[in-house]
């Protein structure tokens, strides 16, 4: 079948998760989505001196726990595609060096997850590799350096904030097995409304979500009603309110199958404003609610998108605008 | 990419929908801190005017200022004063332990980069402006009084 519509790809050859695996800090650890991970880390320093150190152990856990799931061993691997949210994607790059793969670092802010996993199964749905490891990152304090304030500085954060995911999440994906399989792919394309708060992300990435999956439910003509589950990444509260109204403009109506990673990985009392957000959020929630439910046939199924706010501290500082990308995967367990 | 109007309609309704910080918790919290905050100080005055009878009003001022810039950033080592600025907001900030905090702040957060290039260079990341434009300010007060001599 191949590309149908502008923006879709269906996947012939069903690409597989034969593994997924998630990680995530002690913060997270305490949220609702508690039971479901593959493992909390009692400490968000991972054993390391800085937070960028220890936000590349999260992901080198996430990938090799991924590879120990599939009882593969790291030279199994024939492609790891891979992104994170630090300058130069440090932490994608310093954890392909720790094994003997081909490696394309992604940067598509807190989308990377679908993002990877997008063309990911493009590349396995068309024979050029065998299989292939999906994998992205966040951490809290390291986001916040980069992005915000020193830790310790005593700010008041203001209530449209949301709080980066301490977290990984890792996917593998192949052609054989009887796991959920990636059934389709919409890849997104960029919008910018003029959104230049950096501390409201959720309205700067909606437009984007809202883009794409006007484009998945044109290309493969469907609606809302025809998933399970509808996932979008880190959109928060507001976000995915926004998204809600803008796509009921459109004539679709997201219903009580609709939810967001970042409104469920934190619950109210953890004071994170307007949920989760990061490369991590998706990935985590992803790799264990969304795959267990899969796994265990509650659900059939599924859309997931990540949303990403292409921004940097450098853009932000001279008062350009947000633009946002979001990426959507197919998931289906049959 | 949308145009000019949309960008602008989907400001307004953004704007609209998004929460907006209270301000009747906020202000009675910053009046709460902020005030505990110069009580300390008052408290660190009167002891040391106790202590040394001997001192001028500028000494005493000076040996209290020391005093709460060292509590300030003491309390930003032990990690405690970004929670107390998570909810006094202002109340912490604009007494001298919140210029306190926001060097002492980078210069723990950077100093994984190095003490020349990480700690020193960035410690003024954030208070930099404030001590630039008191310089300013303060040669501009300075000019004045020497040519109008008052």
């Amino acid at each position: 079948m191949g590309k149908i519509g502008k923006q879709t790809v269906i996947l012939k050859n069903k690409p597989n998760i034969i593994s997924s695996y998630s990680i995530v800090g002690p913060k997270e650890g305490k949220g609702p989505m508690s039971a479901y991970f593959d493992k909390i880390m009692p400490d968000d320093m991972c054993g390391q001196n800085t937070y960028e150190k220890a936000e590349q152990k999260f992901m080198e856990k996430a990938v090799f726990g991924a590879i120990d799931k599939a009882k593969m061993r790291p030279q199994d691997i024939d492609m790891f595609l891979s992104g994170d949210l630090l300058n130069q994607i440090i932490s994608a790059s310093f954890t392909a060096r720790e094994f003997d793969t081909t490696f394309i670092g992604l940067f598509g802010a807190c989308s990377t997850m679908t993002e990877s996993l997008a063309i990911g199964s493009c590349l396995v749905d068309g024979g050029y590799v065998d299989n292939v490891l999906c994998a992205t990152c966040s951490h809290f304090a390291s986001a916040e350096r980069q992005f915000r304030y020193p830790l310790e500085l005593g700010t008041q954060r203001p209530p449209t904030a949301q709080w980066t995911v301490t977290g990984a999440g890792a996917t593998i994906l192949e052609c054989t097995g009887k796991g959920p399989y990636i059934e389709a792919v919409t890849f997104g394309k960029v919008s910018d409304y003029g959104i230049t708060d950096v501390n409201n992300m959720g309205a700067a990435m909606a437009p984007s979500a809202l883009h794409t999956l006007k484009a998945h439910f044109i290309d493969m003509k469907r609606t809302p009603e025809d998933y399970d589950l509808i996932f979008t990444g880190d959109l928060g509260k507001l976000g995915s309110e926004i998204l809600i109204d803008l796509l009921e403009k459109e004539g679709y109506k997201l219903g009580v199958n609709y939810n967001d990673c970042g409104c469920l990985i934190f619950d109210k009392e953890q004071k994170t404003f307007m949920g989760g957000s990061g490369c991590g959020c998706s990935a985590s929630v992803l790799n264990s609610y969304v795959i267990t439910k899969l796994l265990n046939k509650e659900v059939k199924s599924v859309l997931f998108l990540s949303t990403g706010a292409l921004l940097s501290p450098l853009s932000s500082q001279q008062g350009l605008s947000i633009p946002g990308i979001a990426h959507a995967i197919s998931i289906r367990s049959d | 990419m949308a145009d000019i109007e949309t960008k602008k309609k989907y400001n307004e309704y953004v704007k609209s929908k998004s929460p907006m910080t209270k301000p009747f918790p906020t202000l009675i919290w910053a009046f709460l801190v902020g005030g505990t905050i110069c009580v300390i100080g008052q408290v660190f005055y009167d002891i040391y005017s106790a202590v040394f009878p001997e001192f001028t009003k500028d000494i005493l001022r000076a040996y209290t200022l020391c005093t709460m810039i060292f509590l300030g950033t003491l309390f930003t080592g032990l990690g405690l004063y970004d929670k107390i600025g998570a909810f006094a907001g202002a109340g912490s900030i604009i007494p001298i332990t919140g210029f306190a905090n926001s060097i002492a702040s980078p210069a723990i957060e950077f100093k994984t980069e190095g003490w020349i290039f990480g700690m020193c260079v960035k410690m003024f990341t954030i208070a930099g402006p404030v001590i630039v434009n008191g310089i300013v300010s303060s040669i501009a007060v300075g000019l004045i009084y020497l040519i109008f001599g008052i």
